[in-house]
């Protein structure tokens, strides 16, 4: 995994709520048995007009956009299904931060797996980045994990939270199970233990 | 020691080590894992040259893309056919159970867990599938997780999670006559949002809830994650281990017994701390659709399409306006004549035998209406042998149902089951994103029973007061 220390990018804007993961990436890309490739599938049936050609009020298809790296988004971002699919196909569009009031809990622990830093800002943050967003063309933010800001180029700096443990896998991008693995007589001393207690965990299926 | 909720037991009894900030290892019992989200967690696994570390802890079975046909003629779609048959493969290259497509025992993966005793209370259970929730009427603490996290627990048996809040919903009272576990749940998400479960894992309780069968209890539980919760749980009773005793997969015997005990001493302790409670009043739900594009868009089946100038909230009221043009439904409209052309009985909510049994109970002796196409998808190939041995199947199909072979189906159309453009469904699955159901599709979420009336009527009734 790529790891995440600072990032200064373009900022796109979804002004959205409840974006589900059947709108990032819909079904037809799900047949897939690679990770990689499904930037076409991202957000497929709002780039597109109902005749299939490129919408261009969309975002994704605006040459102002399109080198975005950082997509500001409303509420509750990411619900719906557990595919890893809709984080992959954002990172295959070169997102490698999200921001947003709150998102569903899955799609934020995807993010982390794959080395993009989900932020959450209070609304009204959110609120000032989507208007300076539409005021100004080019507009980027700087994204500090260590510190965990966001400064925009007005100057100003929203602070946010973010695990101890998450953040530090994320700016070394540790593999997790590599980590977890070394953890394996924990593991072991704790399969043991739990046989004597609850030995019907144990049968074999 | 401290009074603890159930989910406190469960979730203390899985805690391999703690970080210092909290971040748990915790212990996996059991794995699901189907053709969608799980290729390129084997890919990952093959890479690193790792292993399963318990393999006879994976049931792994193909539902996403299994055609509803007849599976004699193979599918068609050469790309789901590849999915399918990279399961079988990493199945066989890691010694993983599987069902497999012509194995009677298939089904959508939350409906064979729980009919094969593989689902038991006081687990923890994860499927790379939101929809794992359903498990949690079991007692278990069941959720859905993404592809990295499936290789994760392939390869370790554990996951790193943060400790989520609890939150309580009780519901009193007793239902109306022919209200459902899918009309509480609905209305539960109309109540709280599908953001309210953020952070939380639920547990219901109340009388209302203990009344529901197990069936009634894995419908609520499915539905969690559309409250945004990451699970959802009921206390085992002697009805959850009278349903688990003599199932394949559950243990047996002496270890049965001493397994049940322990199952019932689960239960949340008396005056045990949630990090919220919310209550409802069974009476006071009626028959639930939604008319929006999320499952928190819901009312009663005696209301009317609201106004979204009536609403207070300003994205609130924006996303209601985007989803009234969606659905092409004006505010205003009594539900009830909202006319359908679709309808869909099946996906892990609205599957499983008794809800085959109450939706051939409505459809007897009744016709579908005129330009209505309705088809009925049993959750599991024992879940159409039983009803065939009922005789269910020629219920529906003299009603005018098409009957089908079991898999997830129109619940998401990833097969060959879709809504055309525009198409309006009423169904009993559990989304009704935009173009869930299909491109353009317009999905109202209800109940079996709500779904066989609206088939027969042409357009949603309330089917307290139906004949
Ligand atoms: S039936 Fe629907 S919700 Fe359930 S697992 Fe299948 S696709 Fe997902």
């Amino acid at each position: 995994m790529q790891p995440f220390t600072t990032l200064t990018g373009l900022v796109a804007p979804l002004d959205r709520l409840n974006v589900d993961t059947d709108q990032i990436i819909p079904k037809q890309y799900l047949k897939t048995i690679k990770r990689t490739g499904l930037r076409e599938g991202l957000f497929f049936d709002w780039r597109r007009k109902p005749d299939g050609s490129p919408d261009p009020e969309f975002f994704v298809n605006q040459a102002r956009y399109r080198d975005a790296t950082i997509l500001l988004t409303r509420d509750n971002f990411g619900c719906g299904s557990s595919r890893e699919h809709a984080p992959w196909a954002l990172l295959d569009q070169g997102f490698r931060c999200i921001i947003a009031p709150s998102f569903a809990d899955i799609f934020y622990n995807n993010c982390f797996q794959n080395g993009i830093l989900p932020v959450v800002l209070k609304a009204a943050e959110v609120q000032a980045l989507f208007q300076g967003v539409a005021a100004k063309p080019g507009y980027q933010l700087t994204i500090d994990l260590a510190a965990q800001t966001v400064r925009t180029p007005e100057g100003t700096t929203y602070r946010f939270d973010v695990a101890p443990f998450r953040k530090d896998c994320l700016f070394k991008g540790l593999d997790s199970i590599g980590l977890s693995l070394q953890h394996e007589p924990a593991i072991a001393a704790y399969e043991k233990r739990r046989k004597a207690e609850a030995p019907w965990l144990f049968a074999d299926i | 020691m401290a009074a603890q909720t159930m989910f406190e037991k469960i979730w203390d009894a899985h805690v391999v080590r703690e970080e210092a900030d909290g971040t748990t290892l915790l212990y996996i019992d059991r794995h699901l894992v189907h053709e969608v989200t799980s290729p390129q967690a084997f890919e990952g696994l093959k890479l690193a040259g790792r292993t399963p570390r318990r393999p006879t802890t994976v049931l792994a079975v193909p539902d996403h893309n299994i055609p509803t046909t007849d599976r004699r003629l193979g599918i068609a779609d050469p790309i789901s056919a590849k999915q399918i048959a990279t399961l079988e493969e990493n199945c066989r290259d890691f010694g993983l159970t599987l069902f497999g497509m012509h194995d009677v025992r298939q089904g959508v993966v939350h409906v064979i867990g729980p009919e094969q005793g593989f689902t038991l209370p006081g687990m923890t259970i994860v499927c790379g599938d939101s929809h794992t929730s359903t498990h949690g009427a079991f007692g278990a603490l069941a959720f859905g997780i993404g592809t990295s996290e499936v290789e994760h627990v392939l390869a370790t048996q554990c996951l790193l999670q943060k400790r989520p809040k609890t939150m309580m919903i009780r519901v009193d009272g007793v239902l109306s006559n022919r209200c459902s576990a899918k009309d509480i749940i609905l209305a539960i998400i109309g109540k709280i949002g599908t953001a309210g479960g953020t952070g939380y894992v639920i547990e219901y309780a109340g009388p209302a809830i203990r009344a529901l069968t197990m069936e009634g209890r894995m419908t609520l539980c499915n539905m969690s994650i559309e409250a945004g919760a990451r699970a959802g749980m009921v206390a085992p009773d002697e009805q959850t281990i009278a349903y688990i005793k003599g199932r394949p997969m559950a243990p047996q015997g002496a270890l049965f017994d001493q397994a049940a005990k322990a199952w019932l001493a689960l239960r949340t302790d008396p005056g045990a701390a949630y990090d919220r409670t919310v209550e409802l009043r069974a009476e006071e739900i009626a028959p639930q659709v939604t008319w929006g594009t999320s499952p928190g868009m819901v009312i009663g089946v005696d209301g009317k399409v609201p106004n979204p100038k009536d609403m207070q909230d300003e994205n609130m009221r924006q996303a209601a306006e985007h989803a009234l043009a969606y659905m092409a439904l004006k505010p205003g409209t009594p539900i009830t004549e909202i006319a359908i052309d679709k309808v869909f009985i099946g996906s892990c909510t609205n599957s499983r035998i008794e809800d085959l049994r109450l939706a051939a109970g409505f459809a007897k002796g009744k016709k579908v209406a005129q330009g209505v196409q309705a088809m009925v998808v049993p959750g599991s190939g024992l879940v159409k042998q039983q009803a065939e041995a009922e005789g269910l199947d020629r219920i529906f199909r003299d009603a005018g149902f098409e009957w089908r072979e079991a898999g997830c189906s129109m619940c998401l159309a990833m097969n060959a089951d879709v809504l055309q453009p525009g198409e309006r469904c009423a169904s009993t699955s559990n989304r009704n994103f935009e173009g869930r159901q299909g491109k353009g599709g317009r999905t109202h979420l209800v109940s079996p029973a709500m779904a066989v009336a609206a088939a027969v009527e042409g357009h949603f009734v309330d089917i307290r007061t139906w004949s």
